[in-house]
């Protein structure tokens, strides 16, 4: 049927059309007003030759010959965009800016309406939907009428709804806005504000559906505040478990736990770089770095506690000031090693974009995984404590030293162990850290602070408190933000918990029993 | 791939010639100590990202003005320290520089809070300094030349193009800055700028957030939700430092698109650049003085020296560094014209001096202590670097009292 009617199409083009192609084409080549018009121009002539030219020219593959003529790139080789003939002498990239970029979503709505890709089809009605030009209504009309993929219908319904909303008649602007009243979208909520001006007569109807996209957007709000703040805490907590295994357990004072932080997002960086190469292990290179950090840091850890800190048991004042320096060392190396400049980590594409959930509400990839990952290693620290033999011996030996020595337990690689083991946990925290922030030499300093405030406000030594602890400041430092600012929630949260330690200096979750007394 | 491939030719060119040269240029410097010139930039710390490529310039400069037999007949020697980041340290080292190490002039800072941090320190000693940034104005010391754009050569003209046709006539516009003295005031002269174009308080929203600030989930999505009210939304952002790469990450993954609501940064140049993946950016803006793609002689001249200096072809140039360039040059004409480096004969020499800048045009210092430079609105490309969309066409003299701060626009002299 297509073919018929592109058949029909060429058949009937008549020598004055092929001129309005051409002249068309010719206007890619001026400035940035002329593209914007010539795409415009070629996008309402529906000829499929300019379908490759345009692709070519929002990819910065179209050049101009010094005789004028137009090239496409394709990978090495340089062809004419219309004789298709190949070209030797290269020309100069046609450059483009954001109004051409917008006129050109809007072309490509027009000739990839009718694709047989599914995505092509979305990205076309969506730029339908940003372009909203009265003219695309019988297209979008005609192709609603074909289109089956029920990820494809409801945003070409919206894009008629916005083009009805353009065109002439007020029956037709009505159905538009009763269309667009049904969404969730905050697009379509612009798209109505945006004619409320031109279309008085229709004020009452426009008012009825934004009030409905509202109530609608309040809900979404509120529930991506809450996905927001679960994304923080997510953070907060792994950045505090391995604290909360050498602070919270051991007891130990570490200030150099943001460096192991640090060490793990830096050894993300050198798998990925050590990785570039290897075509097939390059997409996995996060999940390698998984372990690649927890044994570096764990071996850092091993060499920190049996080198110094053990040395300084019971004396948190000096162990605090040795960490401090320690930090400072492992900071100036880092520099001294990769440079003071941040280093770039790619984030892999399942962990780009938004996913949309049921209702509207949007939801970032990176941020998803994250929680999910800072569940996994709370689900396998836990594990790791209650249900293996290390585990065991650890609970002994911080329970009771002597009985434990005397069950034959060796409480100095005990201590090595866990404090290891927390220092492991801050590398694996590392590898998410570097998807949402810079690595760079100082990227623990921002973390120390948080993770003890997590460990001190959940409960020392309790890893359920330091769960509970992370989610709940994440959260609560989300709900203020909107209000009081990014700077003042963070305040406000401070002074939240150091009310809160005054009440109960032992956090949320105090341990009772002989333990805690120590 | 055939451009890194040209600019490691072209630094290999460089080199061979460097070193062809080496041995007959042997500059012997008559009798007399080293002029020193101090660098104050900060090495580590969350400035960094931008400040280290500034100690690479103007080492490159000493270096250069050496191989051309030095300052007066004297050699050059540069001083380095590294304030960290850290407001207050800037004017301890400063002192440390005019005090300790008698520097005869300083290039130095980034952030306005560590020049405002060290002015007192140069004008209590008489020293000099050269600052290579832009900045919000509203500021004129006898001891300091500010080489880089007060904010009608920058910030206003970037806002005019977001509201013109090319730029997509927004009317409503999202200010995002760091917590200190630079984003406040430029921001508030650009508020009382689009008061005056008609634009109402109610269609413009500010946010400020930390330096090294990570999380813009909720700025981001706010940003989003103020730009469904049916105008054209743009966001200014005056977001200093490495705040900018997770910035950039969330407003990527947010999937907000510069043809949907664009971005025009007046901090973010080809060296911040350098540690994000650029693809989702395209199309957002930059507001510069310079950009490495100008294509000027003096600018090809510039990129050659700096990768024949630093001997590693990513990195980039940028604009302060342009600014660094243009200053040292400036400097080094006013010593040679007023035969010393004493700071008040060296500041009477300054007044007039003209440079041809790598910006391609011709920049001149004026009594008011600020440059005349073209302004350039850049769009971010796929590779990091800036595709040029607007550009004035002369140089434009530096307003730094601006009219828009009404209880010092009646300092503004002639």
């Amino acid at each position: 049927m297509l073919r018929v009617l592109l058949v029909l199409l060429v058949l009937a083009v008549p020598a004055r059309a092929q001129d309005a192609f051409t002249t068309a084409l010719a206007g890619l080549s001026g400035n940035f007003t002329a593209q914007a018009e010539a795409v415009e121009r070629l996008g309402a002539l529906g000829d499929p030759r300019a379908l490759p030219i345009l692709q070519a020219l929002g990819e910065g593959r179209l050049l101009k010959r010094a005789d004028g003529v137009l090239l496409l790139r394709q990978g090495e080789a340089l062809r004419e965009a219309l004789s298709g003939g190949a070209s030797t002498e290269a020309g100069e990239v046609l450059r483009i800016n954001n109004r051409v970029r917008g006129a050109l979503r809007g072309a490509f709505g027009r000739l990839q309406l009718l694709s047989p890709v599914e995505a092509e089809r979305l990205a076309a009605a969506d730029g339908l939907f940003r372009s909203r030009s009265a003219e695309n209504v019988a297209m979008l009309e005609d192709a609603l009428g074909r289109e089956a993929s029920a990820r494809v219908r409801p945003v070409m319904e919206l894009a008629l709804a916005a083009s009805r909303l353009a065109a002439g008649e007020d029956s037709a602007k009505r159905q538009g806005i009763i269309l667009l009243g049904g969404s969730s979208s905050p697009e379509a909520r612009a798209v109505l504000l945006e004619a409320r001006a031109a279309n008085a007569g229709l004020a009452a109807e426009i008012d009825q559906a934004v009030a409905a996209i509202d109530r609608r957007l309040q809900l979404k709000r509120a529930a991506e505040t809450a996905f927001q703040g679960l994304s923080l805490g997510s953070i907060l907590l792994l950045a505090a478990l391995g604290l909360a295994v050498t602070f919270g357990v051991m007891g130990v004072i570490n200030m150099a736990h943001g460096e192991m932080v640090m060490l793990g997002a830096y050894t993300t960086v050198v798998v990925q770089e050590a990785l570039r190469g290897i075509p097939a292990l390059a997409p996995l290179s996060l999940p390698l770095s998984v372990p690649a950090a927890f044994l570096v840091t764990a071996a850092v850890g091993v060499a920190l506690e049996r080198g110094l800190i053990r040395h300084l048991y019971g004396r948190p004042l000096e162990t605090l000031l040795m960490t401090f320096g320690v930090g400072m060392i492992l900071q100036q190396s880092v520099r001294l090693i990769f440079g003071a400049q941040n280093r770039e980590v790619v984030s892999p594409a399942w962990m780009q974009g938004t996913l949309q959930l049921p209702g509207g509400i949007e939801v970032t990839q990176n941020r998803l995984w994250i929680i999910f990952f800072s569940l996994v290693v709370l689900g396998l620290t836990v594990a790791a404590i209650r249900f293996t033999r290390f585990g065991l011996e650890m609970r002994a030996v911080v329970q009771n030293r002597r009985i434990a020595a005397t069950m034959g337990i060796r409480t100095g690689r005990v201590d090595a162990m866990t404090f290891a083991f927390g220092s492991g946990i801050a590398g694996i925290a590392g590898v998410a850290v570097s998807q949402i922030d810079n690595v760079s030499p100082n990227l623990g300093t921002g973390y120390i602070i948080d993770s003890f405030m997590v460990v001190v406000f959940g409960g020392v030594g309790s890893l359920a408190g330091t769960m509970i602890g992370a989610l709940t400041l994440g959260i609560v430092n989300k709900m203020l933000e909107p209000w009081a600012g990014a700077v003042l929630a963070k305040i406000a949260v401070l002074v939240g918990i150091m009310l809160f330690i005054q009440r109960r200096p032992k956090g949320l979750f105090a341990l009772k029993g002989r333990a805690a007394e120590q | 791939m055939t451009q890194r491939l040209i600019v490691s030719r072209r630094a290999l060119l460089a080199g061979a010639a460097g070193a062809l040269a080496m041995p007959a240029i042997r500059p012997a410097f008559a009798q007399g100590a080293p002029i020193k010139v101090g660098v104050l930039h900060s090495l580590s710390g969350t400035m960094a990202i931008s400040e280290t490529a500034l100690r690479d310039t103007v080492l490159m400069m000493v270096e250069d003005i050496n191989s051309k037999g030095g300052l007066l007949g004297r050699k050059v020697e540069a001083v380095v320290v590294d304030p960290a980041s850290n407001w207050p340290l800037f004017a301890e080292k400063a002192r440390e520089l005019l005090q300790v190490h008698k520097v005869d002039v300083t290039f130095g800072c980034w952030t306005s809070v560590s020049r405002k941090s060290v002015l007192p320190v140069y004008e209590e000693l008489n020293g000099l300094l050269f600052y290579p940034v832009q900045y919000e104005g509203e500021e004129q010391s006898k001891n300091v030349f500010y080489t880089g754009a007060a904010p009608n050569q920058q910030a206003i003209p970037a806002v005019e193009y977001l509201m013109s046709d090319d730029g997509g006539k927004a009317r409503r516009i999202a200010l995002l800055g760091t917590d200190y003295v630079y984003p406040r005031t430029t921001n508030r002269i650009l508020r009382a700028y689009l008061n005056s174009k008609g634009i109402a308080d109610a269609d413009i929203l500010e946010e400020y957030t930390p330096f090294g600030h990570s999380d813009w989930q909720g700025i981001v999505s706010r940003v989003k939700r103020f730009a469904g009210e049916g105008k054209k939304t743009a966001i200014v952002s005056t977001i200093n430092g490495d705040a900018n790469v997770p910035f950039y990450r969330e407003l990527g993954n947010q999937g907000i698109k510069a043809e949907d609501i664009p971005s025009v940064a007046f901090s973010v140049g080809e060296e911040e650049l350098a540690g994000i993946d650029t693809k989702p950016l395209v199309g957002h803006l930059a507001a510069w003085n310079y950009f490495m793609s100008v294509d000027s002689p003096v600018n090809t001249e510039f990129k050659k020296m700096w990768a024949s200096y630093i001997k590693n072809p990513k990195r980039v140039t940028n604009d302060p560094m342009e600014a660094t360039y243009t200053g040292f040059k400036m400097w080094s004409q006013a010593v040679t014209k007023a035969g010393t480096t004493a700071v008040d004969a060296v500041r009477q020499a300054m007044y007039g001096q003209q440079v041809a800048a790598p910006s391609g045009y011709t920049e001149q210092m004026f009594e008011n202590h600020h440059l005349s430079k073209p302004v350039m609105l850049g769009e971010i490309m796929e590779n990091g670097q800036f595709n040029i969309v607007y550009k004035t066409p002369t140089a434009i003299p530096a307003e730094n009292w601006s009219p828009y701060i009404p209880e010092n626009a009646n300092r503004r002299k002639g």
